[in-house]
């Protein structure tokens, strides 16, 4: 580890799983924070709460698709929903920098007010620190949420078990690839959205399925091959992906293609991942198929106890290669 | 998505590996070298080794560009960016790349150097004209594929009288390297896939001595799981008859003479270096390209003052052995180990195009399991 922060600390990956393990976990350490899962489960007379928090500091504010506010909102409802949760309130923390526009702040609250209401959630607290120019990039959003748990499901990686099935809610990386191409600086034309939505709804019709649903996460920062690098440590067991199942949009695709990223690697604002078991995985499709946000929802992949705990995808070659976890941020290769 | 789609398309590689079973039953143990990066990366990411015969062994050559970078260069370039008056731009790839001491130009940047990604080298020159005030220098790096780029970017910065704009160049030839990795002691690789995208600039013609002086063949290849099994199965029909010579499988995009304006522009930027020094290589004589006396204004090394450490290659580390193809990246005892991707020790682990960062990424469960 370095002996100073750098951006590969924050980009999802590998660095940054070590800063939490080695720095913040070891100050830190305690039972409910130990599991490093999307949101904390606290109990509390007999009601179980999941509880979260996650800042926002995307470059621009605004891209196709969504904004910072809307994504402020959608990302901790979904930390919350894939932890299993109906989310109930969130807060808001802004800071501010000298200088930003009022009309700027309004248009992003505004969007955040429409995103909570989507998701039919409240704002509920918030508050807002003002620094000097130059000492933050024009506005940070934090939000934290809190939900209550459903009584029906209990997500644990450690309930996954061999023949289980990975499901994916719909296309990757068209987040990532959205922002990447709003900074401009790559001067290509596609017309990719940002893909930010509430996916309580899915991960509601999930948890329908009650103890056949063993585990969820959003792919977010360091995208699906990431998370599901965490899920086969947790399980201790391999997951074994169809790399021709996974739903990628052909724009996204070919923007992946161009820059030399692979969409497995590529955030997401508005999918999950969810392991069931076999006997469950038809009719779990189908209720994902059933909701609009899951109408490209696919099985990607199955469940392995293999000796090495390992993410691995069969190529339509006849080979399989090792999916491993992102090991900074995904940077465009030279040739 | 076309033009990727059908040159992936898994029936037709199974038909060539058909063919590629037929021609090698009439062979010995057949080594063969894939020069690219490009190519040991989708090799491994296909997992196309499951279509080769056992008799054919693919090798990884030095065609990484970032790999190939000595360590001194890096920590050169992290000198020129510790410079207060400098905006150092470099390809992302370059970025997480270690010098000495274990150093990178992503470190850097933390420690405040002024540090930043572009995606062409005229987007270093766009930002020079729009932060005058600033000493913007380009790392320049890459073959005979990104030197056009450069070469190009000088040229406008000289038209533009573009002042506080310069190159730090480390541009290499991947003739010389070829003849480098021939003229070792035992070479046993008998035939190679050649670059496709450097051959989109330099054309086929560079690689004729490859044929003519040293008896083997040599194909032009690109970089879809078809384009890359039909290159092995063109290379072991001339084993099987016995010819060496240069073919060009990638001819939507290669043409034999090569892209003459950027040939062009290439003679009149640079002049080649007596000798350069290539990480896992060593120095290979007339394998580096520098800043013509034309351009000097716009050579960072002339406006800078740089170091010029040289820092040896790490003693553990088996890289010139797998960059000659006589050893896996397996082989080596810290693969793995001392030396991974976050924390390489040598050249072939450093990018993602590096042999041995590619089978770790994508093949250790092979050994491992």
């Amino acid at each position: 580890m370095s002996d100073v922060v750098t951006l590969a600390d924050g980009a999802g990956g590998k660095a940054s799983r070590r800063l939490v393990e080695r720095l913040f976990l070891e100050e830190l350490r305690n039972p409910l924070l130990e599991t490093l899962d999307d949101a904390a489960v606290v109990s509390a007379n007999g009601t179980r709460l999941a509880f979260t928090t996650d800042s926002y500091v995307v470059r621009p504010l605004r891209f196709p698709g969504s904004d910072i506010g809307e994504l402020a909102v959608n990302g901790t409802v979904n930390d919350l929903a894939v932890s299993g949760a109906t989310p109930l309130a969130l807060t808001a923390g802004f800071v501010l920098e000298e200088g930003f526009p009022l009309d700027e702040l309004r248009g992003l609250t505004r969007s955040m007010g429409r995103a909570a209401e989507r998701a039919g959630v409240a704002v509920a607290a918030g508050d807002t620190k003002v620094v000097e120019r130059g000492a933050a990039d024009g506005l940070y959003v934090t939000t934290a949420g809190v939900g209550l748990l459903d009584p029906r499901v209990e997500l644990d990686a450690r309930r996954v078990r061999a023949g289980d099935r990975v499901l994916l809610s719909g296309g990757l990386a068209e987040h990532g690839i959205a922002v990447m191409l709003a900074r401009g600086n790559l001067q290509l034309e596609f017309d990719v959205e940002s893909d930010s939505a509430p996916v309580h709804e899915l991960a509601s019709a999930l948890c329908g399925f009650g103890a056949e649903l063993r585990w969820m996460r959003d792919p977010t920062r360091g995208g699906l091959a990431t998370l599901l690098n965490e899920l086969v440590a947790a399980a201790g067991a391999s997951v074994v992906l169809d790399e021709r199942a996974i739903p990628v949009r052909d724009d996204v695709r070919a923007a992946c293609e161009l820059l030399g990223i692979d969409p497995l690697y590529v955030a997401n604002e508005g999918k999950l991942v969810a392991v069931v078991s076999a006997e469950a995985a038809d009719d779990a499709l189908a209720a994902l198929r059933a909701h609009p946000l899951g109408a490209q929802a696919a099985l990607i992949g199955e469940v392995r106890s293999d000796d090495l705990p390992l993410v691995l995808a069969d190529t339509p070659f006849g080979g399989s290669r090792i999916v491993d976890m992102m090991v900074g941020d995904p940077l465009p290769r030279i040739c | 998505m076309r033009f990727v789609d059908e040159y992936r398309d898994a029936a037709a590689a199974r038909a060539v590996a058909v063919e590629l079973a037929d021609v090698a039953a009439g062979l010995p143990h057949v080594k063969l070298m894939e020069v690219c990066g490009g190519h040991t990366h989708a090799i491994y990411r296909h997992g196309l080794d499951a279509l080769l015969p056992e008799n054919v062994e693919l090798v990884h050559g030095p065609g990484c560009p970032v790999c190939v970078i000595p360590m001194g260069r890096v920590d050169d370039g992290i000198s020129l960016a510790e410079h207060p008056e400098v905006t150092f731009t470099s390809f992302g790839d370059m970025l997480r790349v270690p010098g000495g001491r274990h150093r990178s130009l992503l470190e850097a940047k933390a420690r405040g150097a002024d540090v930043r990604i572009v995606y062409s080298p005229l987007d270093a020159l766009a930002l020079a004209v729009r932060e005058p005030e600033r000493q913007v220098v380009f790392f320049g790096v890459g073959f005979e594929t990104t030197a056009p780029a450069t070469a190009l970017t000088l040229r406008r910065a000289r038209e533009l009288g573009v002042e506080n704009f310069s190159v730090f160049c480390n541009h290499v030839l991947i003739g010389p390297a070829l003849r480098a990795i021939l003229d070792s002691p035992d070479t046993d690789i008998a035939g190679f896939v050649g670059p496709g995208h450097v051959s989109t600039v330099i054309g086929t013609s560079p690689y004729t001595f490859v044929a003519a002086d040293y008896g083997r063949p040599v194909v032009v290849a690109g970089f879809e799981p078809t384009d890359i099994l039909q290159a092995v199965l063109m290379l072991l029909r001339q084993l099987r008859a016995g010819t060496a010579r240069v073919e060009n499988q990638y001819g939507r995009v290669v043409r034999p003479a090569g892209n003459t304006v950027a040939l062009a522009a290439l003679e009149e930027v640079f002049e080649v270096r007596d000798d350069f020094e290539w990480r896992g290589l060593g120095a290979i004589p007339r394998s580096g390209l520098r800043i013509a006396e034309d351009y000097a204004h716009w050579d960072a090394e002339r406006r800078f003052e740089v170091p010029g450490a040289r820092i040896e290659d790490p003693k553990a580390c088996r890289c010139g052995d797998v960059l000659r193809g006589r050893a896996k990246p397996w082989e080596c005892k810290v693969f793995g180990t001392a030396c991974t991707p976050e924390r390489p020790l040598g050249t072939c682990m450093v990018s993602s195009e590096g042999a041995c960062a590619a089978y770790h990424a994508y093949g250790r469960h092979k050994v491992l399991a």
